[in-house]
């Protein structure tokens, strides 16, 4: 692969006696679709909370563009221009598109009404409205709540909001799960923009057939450990199910 | 009910919006990539907001046309905006709470307490004059902030849930108060205090101009402000406002002393209109302000609501009140009619919010 711009080497994590994560080596790079898989319980989502600053891990190392990095915080994770769109998308229902994309990260007026705190809606309603057809998402109605989107056009905002602020990596936690077969389509397309903008894309998927669609490369984990990496084009589900279950020993690509 | 096809008008607004630009027709989501946005026209008048501003409306038209010289009188709008100034000014501080998925109970009784405060500091001080009067009325602001503070504190530090919270402080503030006066209201006030009750620049109270200031500048701050926008966050998904960075807790106590400071200038208010501490005359206050508030569209459940709305609730209830005496009907159905309102409000936002959420 190309010099990856996010790589963890060897992290560990327990809860208790609990080994979760028995050294785990994972890597992206730039304009990649990275699929993470794995059984339930094989640590995915406790690597992607380390990897995106919600939890410490308490071995190993992450290399952000070479450098070794510590996260303290997810804050502090989005500094650094890593993004995560959860599986619930941590949406505020009652407010529009452009004002979910820009929660906590209100822009102001210039001048002295700035400093009273008085926010630039224009501003932000068009910086929003640009990111939408930029990224060909169909959100008509950018100041209808978002409870009134359909599904699909929800997890596009969640995206969107996610692009506006990450400019390395993006972690995607199931973002179709609750999808129909067209919006999923969509949701998939639109994946795909996302890295072809040059961010380094982590996709968590239980759906085989979607993750070959989409992704470049694929790393299964099994028990706390990367078991195999694939090139997508290169691989089948039956491989993926395979090295998922520990039936089949994957070699990396 | 007028209500029923105005709430309506959401979901048709949204239709004609997307059927206008549609070319093929269908005004479904599938068509050519546009990002409309329904003009804040439409949007403000099919906001509940605006189905109560009609409702006011036609309710003044009607009790003006049945008593035509009796209703549309400078002394109806004289008594109707004194009524309602005290009750403006805890509402403005409620919306922020509710808005924010919050409630207080304890506004009344926080009055009360601020008003004994306030009455026992300035006889405290003794003697006379503004130096008096403006300590009193910065205690009365303190003493409530306390409680408010307390509130957030216990909501969402110690989580305790708003309703048990604010039934607990409600009954604690109104028996420190009884404890201060042992049970007796104060009715001695210094007379600079008398002089501004009695004084009426342009024939309205200064008790209304207060409560104009309150809803003016706390309307604008929840409108337009990052502060207000927070509050929103807050109340429609407090996990959002979390992963977003906000600091939820520090919020929501703010909130909550803000709604406990808002219930001490209320104190203050009362002190100065009755010239006594009323410490029996409040007990409905919290229900009174929460009904003003729903009825003007906030949700219960948190992330919407405005204080313009709030405002028109506050009148409603307050104008069919003065309507009645003024028509010999009994006043007594005043809370009859308002109480089947407030529930009839509920269910057409609660139909709103289904249709909504359906698509």
């Amino acid at each position: 692969m190309a010099d990856p711009l996010l790589q963890a080497r060897g992290i560990g994590k327990s809860y208790g006696h609990v080994e979760v994560l028995r050294g785990v080596d994972f890597s992206v790079a730039r304009g990649e679709v990275t699929a993470l898989i794995g059984d339930n319980g094989a640590g995915k989502s406790t690597l992607v909370k380390i990897l995106s600053g919600a939890l410490s891990p308490d071995s190993g190392e992450i290399l952000l563009d070479g450098e070794r990095v510590t996260f303290s915080s997810p804050e502090s994770a989005h500094d650094m221009g890593i993004e995560t769109v959860y599986q619930d998308l941590a949406l505020a229902p009652e407010l529009g598109s452009a004002e979910n994309v820009f929660a906590g990260r209100e822009l102001l007026k210039p001048g002295l009404l700035g400093r009273l705190g008085v926010l630039d809606r224009r501003t932000m309603r068009d910086r929003a409205r640009e990111a939408f057809v930029d990224m060909g998402t169909d959100v008509k109605d950018i100041e209808a709540p978002v409870a009134a989107l359909s599904g699909g056009q929800r997890q596009s905002v969640a995206i969107c909001r996610s692009v506006m602020w990450a400019d390395k990596v993006i972690f995607m936690d199931e973002p179709t799960a609750a999808l129909g077969v067209r919006q999923t389509g969509k949701v998939l397309q639109l994946i795909r923009r996302v890295a072809d903008k040059g961010i380094a894309v982590v996709l968590i998927s239980h759906n085989m057939p979607e993750v070959l669609e989409v992704a470049d490369r694929v790393q299964v984990l099994r028990l706390g450990r990367r078991v195999a990496e694939y090139r997508a084009a290169e691989t089948t589900v039956e491989q993926l199910v395979g090295a998922m279950t520990g039936a089949l020993e994957g070699k990396a690509a | 009910m007028t209500e029923i096809p105005a709430s309506a008008a959401p979901a048709k607004a949204a239709d004609e919006t997307s059927g206008a630009g549609d070319t093929s027709g269908t005004g479904s989501a599938h068509g050519a990539l546009k990002i409309a946005h329904r003009s804040p026209l439409r949007k403000f008048l099919s906001s509940s907001p605006a189905y109560m501003g009609l409702v006011l409306i036609v309710l003044v038209l009607l009790f003006s046309v049945l008593r035509p010289e009796a209703f549309p009188t400078t002394a109806t709008g004289r008594n109707i905006s004194l009524d309602i100034s005290v009750l403006l000014v805890m509402a403005v501080g409620m919306t922020y709470v509710m808005v924010a998925g919050g409630f207080d109970l304890s506004i009344g009784s926080v009055l009360v307490f601020s008003g004994v405060v306030m009455a026992k500091t300035m006889s405290a001080i003794g003697g006379d004059g503004t130096f008096v009067v403006v300590a009193g009325m910065v205690a009365a602001v303190i003493a409530g902030t306390a409680w408010g503070v307390l509130n957030g504190v216990c909501i969402t530090l110690l989580k305790v849930p708003a309703l048990i919270t604010t039934l607990g402080t409600m009954g604690a503030a109104l028996g420190a108060s009884q404890i201060m006066t042992k049970g007796t209201d104060v009715t001695t006030v210094p007379n600079t205090l008398l002089k501004i009750t009695t004084s009426r620049p342009l024939g309205f109270s200064w008790l209304v101009y207060v409560a104009v200031v309150v809803a003016l500048v706390g309307g604008l701050i929840l409108a337009f402000t990052r502060f207000g926008r927070h509050t929103y966050l807050v109340g429609s998904n407090d996990e959002s406002a979390r992963r977003a960075g906000i600091n939820v807790n520090r919020h929501l106590i703010k909130l909550y002393a803000i709604s406990g400071a808002l219930a001490g200038v209320a104190g203050a208010m009362s002190l100065t209109r009755f010239a006594t501490t009323t410490i029996s005359g409040h007990a409905t206050d919290s229900l009174q302000v929460i009904t003003g508030v729903v009825l003007g569209g906030t949700s219960l459940y948190g992330g919407i609501g405005s204080v313009l709305g709030t405002v028109v609730g506050i009148f409603i209830p307050a104008v069919l009140q003065n309507g009645f005496v003024v028509t010999h009907v009994q006043p007594y159905w005043q809370q009859v009619v308002i109480g089947f309102v407030l529930i009839t409000a509920v269910y057409v936002d609660h139909l709103k919010r289904a249709r909504r959420d359906r698509s």
